[in-house]
């Protein structure tokens, strides 16, 4: 098959961007959508152009490195799965295909479709933890977790911080993202005796970051590679509410 | 330099204790004036940049990605071995400790792996702290699974993401660091060289990928934790930027390189479809435990599979191994597919793939059953092939996944320079040739978490304010080294891609340093890659600048090393003239086509010196096995 | 108070004047539409009804600053939170397919917000001033329904047509947002908000929307 790709350059942070069409030929089904810009890269390289840089490296959607915006979506058409995981059997012979980075003033532009999302670590380091130091934990079974609580913080658990909730947010909210691991730790009795500051300083930092607030619209959730509940997000805005004013 | 195993004497089970008593401490006090750098933050990178925090050191940490919670340990699925023997089915540490060793065909040291089976309960414990949500049983405990082949019930796991869990554990740990300033992070910051002064590790140079900008690091030690080098493959189950040059750069500079031919193949991963492909996808292991593999009796059958009748089916696997029958261990199922399909047997457009098939499961447990145990595989699955297995059986093929050699270290986990010390999948030490399934977490995590804290002190302790300025000499010249070679890269401007000559180099070991290897293969590979390498510094086209975000010139750099390892893979493949684990020599085989081990003349580590513009020098290290006898590993 | 300061101030925080301030509006629609419903008894229930309430003058006073209150919180902070959203979403995408993942009524709250302002200012400069300085005639009804500023004025049915459609629009994400924010949507009681949240963005606007279609269209005062 024969698809156009419109992908948006910009060669670094402080330059404007703009859209170039690129039409790729021999492109096959069985190809993912990474391995077409790799071919359409190849060839940039030995015509003397810049290649397309973008962000990946696992290839099988758990790393999270990857975050496009393909096709007018967070990584692309498909539901519960991440750029890597787009193949071409989910577009069209002669398809025009438009291809831009994650859109959010907390994750601005390095190159091209490469953006920092830093933000996410810095926001995490202000409490995305429980403090044990190494050495200091009891044994393992010395707690009991209900299976369900256990299966939930682990449905919290399985963000991969890929940032297509702020992408796709039109808000450019990380409340998913702050929400799975605040309700992670509030689901389990180790995240206990920090949930108080954990929620309070995440939150804090998330705003400073200059991500915007939630209005529910629930595009997070919808385009999530990890399908994680918007309930994280009311478990947090409790676990907030009851440490503001409790 | 000391190629000094420097193994603690005393009976098996108090060695590490015992040892841990004679490391030499450093004062609390004083532990705030050593820098320490770590390179890589994955499962051993992160474990020990925050337990060194947790201490009192002062941690530089690097990783070109740009968080630590990109590393390719979050790819690990199935799980994570302890032998807490919960499920009371006879397991204990001698027994993980046997398993491992005897699962690595006997080319690890008794000592370090009694000690990794010794601290792997201690893991748990640390990681269920942490928040780390394992799979549990209704009571609310920690649920256990067999994994692997392995005989008892002791693989700990969340879901089919342990890695990815474990990796967030690690990272949540040292991400408080990072908020306290105990560690100061560098994301997207490449090692490109190792600092040494009088023989000793102290610094390194980094690129920042986003600006080019090439800076000093001045350490009291140096820690590499940065993974496998399966990626010289080209095509591997490996991320796309894992890479072998931090560690390559500290052979260059005297580090030794131990067992580098000892590859893991793992059979069941998605084969290649086409020329384009960019990597591979493995699918957990468990799938054998409800799977069947098969090919077409005839060669060449390429009828549909639900048109060949059962009795045109070889079930090769139980056929073979009767006892075992599809859970034989990683090796043995890979080469026996490879066989398969050399034989033309294969299954698939390209004949190398054989199928992996479930309609006995789903008949026996019904497709809910099969679903809730594989379901996300088999989405994944069909995802990436368009067939839905459910209804036509997987087409499977073994695929690189991991590597057991690495970096040679002691017991303390120093490389021969000192104040080097590796961790991980980057060093040599403890799964010999061949790593048994949910074993690469417990080394990853147990040499961050629980040894490199204790073992570090002791060559510290005596280093006292021995920092050396940036401004050395030592520096400088390594500075200069690392921009004249990335300036030589940009410079070539010839007509072939950094990928091009990564696929063809790839092809090269496939063919040759892959799951079978012979000595003709071999030397023809040891003649094609130093060819290759003057290919490429003659005829690479690397687009862009230093100075600025240039993925081609990072994958350029990488390369570069890969053609300087592929050949001393060969080399080491070469030199070892038996079968063991990931390592089979078409030469050494029994009549059953199983691997023949030679113990008396191959009971030893090969650890390779860097020579430059030379054949790399061989050392070695003989195994000494006091506690377990050799026997040859059986699955019929 | 400090901590009741940047309470407000965070993300969440604003979240949850929007969702209290809004649920307190929605219970103001009730009674609203309690007394409305009254005109379609004819003028003399309804004049003597708004008649009754004057008795309560000092009371109605105290209401309407509490709902000056809880409208100016709910308007505030929503042009707040629209502005700083627009800000933190940065460049927009040339190709964004939303309603693939987000309802038009989720994405549109400021847009119907500020629709409904205009309404409510509009509401208020005509018959709440209206009802303030001719209550001595006690023609509330005529009001309501004649053409001066009721909806016998084409301008007027149309706009208050408009506004109570989109306030049912406003509401059909509002309602259960709300309870999102406060994190109680997905416990036990998911199911009967969303009941509820039928009465507010669907049965009221409809009963408003009633009102001005028999007077205003209909010639329902005649």
């Amino acid at each position: 098959m024969q698809i156009t790709l419109k992908v948006w350059r910009q060669s670094d942070a402080n330059s404007p961007g703009d859209f170039v069409s690129y039409p790729v030929d021999n492109v096959t089904e069985d190809m993912s959508f990474f391995e077409v810009i790799d071919m359409l890269n190849d060839e940039l390289v030995l015509r003397g152009e810049e290649p397309i840089a973008f962000d990946h490296d696992c290839r099988e959607g758990i790393c999270g490195t990857c975050g496009i915006f393909i096709d007018g979506r967070a990584h692309g058409p498909l539901q519960g799965v991440t750029s890597c995981q787009v193949h071409m059997r989910s577009f069209t012979d002669g398809q025009e295909i438009v291809v831009e980075p994650w859109r959010a003033r907390a994750f601005p532009v390095i190159k091209d479709l490469a953006v920092d999302r830093t933000a996410f670590d810095r926001i995490m380091a202000s409490g995305g933890y429980i403090s044990v130091n190494t050495g200091s934990s009891v044994d393992a079974n010395a707690t009991p977790i209900s299976k369900h609580d256990a299966d939930e913080a682990f449905d919290a658990a399985a963000c991969i911080g890929c940032g297509a909730c702020v992408a796709s947010c039109k808000n450019a909210s990380a409340m998913l993202f702050v929400g799975a691991k605040v309700s992670q730790y509030a689901l389990l009795p180790q995240g206990q005796p920090e949930s108080k500051e954990r929620v309070l300083n995440m939150v804090a930092t998330m705003d400073d970051e200059g991500f915007g607030s939630c209005t529910n619209t629930g595009a997070c959730e919808s385009e999530c590679p990890k399908e994680i509940s918007l309930e994280h997000i009311a478990r947090m805005n409790r676990e907030f509410i009851k440490a503001s004013l409790g | 330099m000391s190629f000094q195993s420097n193994i603690p004497d005393g009976p098996l089970k108090e060695k590490w204790t015992k040892h841990k008593f004679d490391l030499k401490l450093v004062n609390p006090a004083n532990k705030r004036k050593y820098n320490i750098i770590v390179v890589g933050t994955g499962l051993a990178g992160a474990s020990a940049a925050a337990s060194f925090a947790e201490l009192g050191y002062n941690v530089q940490a690097f990783s070109y990605h740009e968080s630590p919670r990109r590393a390719h340990s979050i790819a690990a699925q199935g799980g994570i071995n302890a032998a807490k023997n919960y499920p009371n089915d006879g397991d204990s540490i001698y027994r993980l400790f046997y398993d491992t060793i005897k699962g690595g065909d006997y080319r690890a040291r008794e000592a370090n792996v009694y000690r990794l089976a010794e601290i792997s309960n201690n893991i748990i414990d640390q990681c269920v702290a942490q928040g780390v949500p394992f799979a549990r049983e209704y009571g609310g405990l920690l649920d256990n699974r067999s994994f692997g082949g392995a005989q008892v019930s002791r693989t700990f796991y969340a879901r089919g993401q342990t890695g990815q869990q474990l990796l967030l554990g690690a990272y949540s740990a040292l991400i408080r660091q990072m908020g306290k300033g105990t560690v100061q992070f560098h994301p997207r910051h490449e090692m490109l060289d190792l600092v040494l002064v009088n023989g000793e590790a102290k610094g390194i140079i980094t690129r920042n990928l986003v600006t080019g900008e090439i800076n000093r690091h001045s350490a009291n030690a140096v820690v590499l934790a940065t993974g496998g080098y399966g990626n010289v493959f080209f095509l591997s189950t490996n991320a796309m930027a894992s890479n072998v040059t931090a560690a390559w750069r500290a052979h260059r500079k005297g580090a030794y390189f131990a067992n580098p031919c000892f590859t893991q193949i793992h059979p069941t991963c998605i084969p290649v479809s086409s020329e384009h492909q960019s990597k591979l996808t493995l699918m957990s292991e468990s799938l054998r435990n409800d799977g069947r593999v098969w090919v077409p009796k005839k060669k060449g059958d390429n009828r549909n599979p639900s048109d060949i009748p059962e009795e045109d089916r070889d079930y090769y696997l139980e056929r073979l191994y009767p006892s075992f029958g599809n859970l034989v261990p990683r090796d043995v199922a890979s080469r026996r597919a490879k066989d398969m399909c050399d034989k033309g047997h294969g299954v698939g457009n390209t004949g190398l793939a054989v199928y992996l098939d479930f309609s006995d499961a789903i008949q026996r447990l019904g497709r809910d059953a099969v679903s809730a145990k594989y379901g996300n595989l088999f989405d994944m699955y069909q995802q990436i092939t368009g067939e839905n297995p459910y209804e036509t059986p997987m087409r499977i093929y073994p695929a690189v996944h991991y590597t057991m050699g690495g970096l040679w270290v002691d017991y303390n986990l120093m490389s021969n320079v000192p104040g080097l010390f590796v961790l991980g999948e980057a060093n040599f030490s403890d799964h010999g040739a061949n790593r048994l399934g949910a074993s690469a977490l417990m080394q990853g995590l147990a040499d961050g978490y629980f040894i490199i804290p204790q073992t570090i002190g002791n060559y510290l302790s005596e280093k006292l304010n021995e920092t050396v300025s940036i401004e050395d000499s030592a520096f400088s010249s390594a500075e200069n080294d690392v921009r004249e070679r990335a300036e030589k890269l940009l410079s070539v401007n010839g007509s072939r891609t950094v990928d091009d000559i990564h696929k063809e180099l790839g092809k090269i070991l496939w063919d040759n340093v892959g799951m079978s290897r012979e000595s003709s293969g071999l030397n023809e590979a040891i003649q094609k890659i130093p060819a290759l390498r003057e290919e490429f510094w003659n005829n690479v086209r690397v687009p862009g600048n230093n100075e600025s975000f240039n993925p081609e010139l990072e994958k350029a750099g990488r390369v570069a090393d890969f053609l300087e390892l592929g050949e001393t893979m060969a080399r080491d493949a070469l030199n070892r003239e038996e079968s063991c684990g990931g390592h089979f020599r078409e030469e050494h085989q029994t009549e059953e086509n199983e691997a023949r081990r030679n113990d008396e003349g191959y009971t030893y580590v090969a650890a390779w010196e860097y020579q430059d513009g030379a054949p790399p020098n061989l050392h070695k290290e003989s195994l000494n096995f006091e506690n377990v006898s050799l026997t040859t590993r059986s699955y019929k | 108070m400090s901590w009741f300061k940047s309470f407000l101030n965070s993300s969440i925080g604003k979240k949850t004047v929007m969702a209290t301030t809004g649920l307190l509006l929605c219970l103001y629609l009730v009674v609203h539409l309690g007394g409305n419903l009254l005109l379609y008894a004819g003028p003399d229930v309804f004049n003597g009804y708004v008649k009754n309430l004057t008795a309560f003058k000092p009371l109605i006073r105290v209401i309407e600053v509490v709902l000056v209150i809880i409208f100016g919180a709910h308007i505030v902070n929503g042009l707040r939170l629209a502005i700083e959203n627009k800000k933190a979403g940065g460049t927009s995408y040339q190709l964004n397919r939303k309603n693939e993942n987000s309802t038009p009524s989720s994405r549109t709250m400021a847009i119907t917000g500020s629709v409904l302002l205009l309404f409510l200012i509009v509401h208020l400069a005509t018959i709440w001033y209206n009802f303030q300085i001719e209550h001595s005639g006690g023609q509330f009804f005529n009001i309501i329904t004649g053409s001066d500023v009721g909806l016998g004025n084409m301008f007027i049915a149309v706009l208050y047509g408009v506004a109570m459609v989109l306030m049912g629009f406003h509401l059909k994400h509002g309602f259960q947002s709300a309870f999102q924010t406060f994190g109680i949507r997905f416990n036990r009681h998911g199911k009967l908000i969303e009941m509820v949240s039928i009465l507010f963005w669907l049965i009221i606007p409809a009963g408003f929307l009633s009102i001005v279609i028999y007077f205003g269209f209909m010639g329902g005062a005649n």
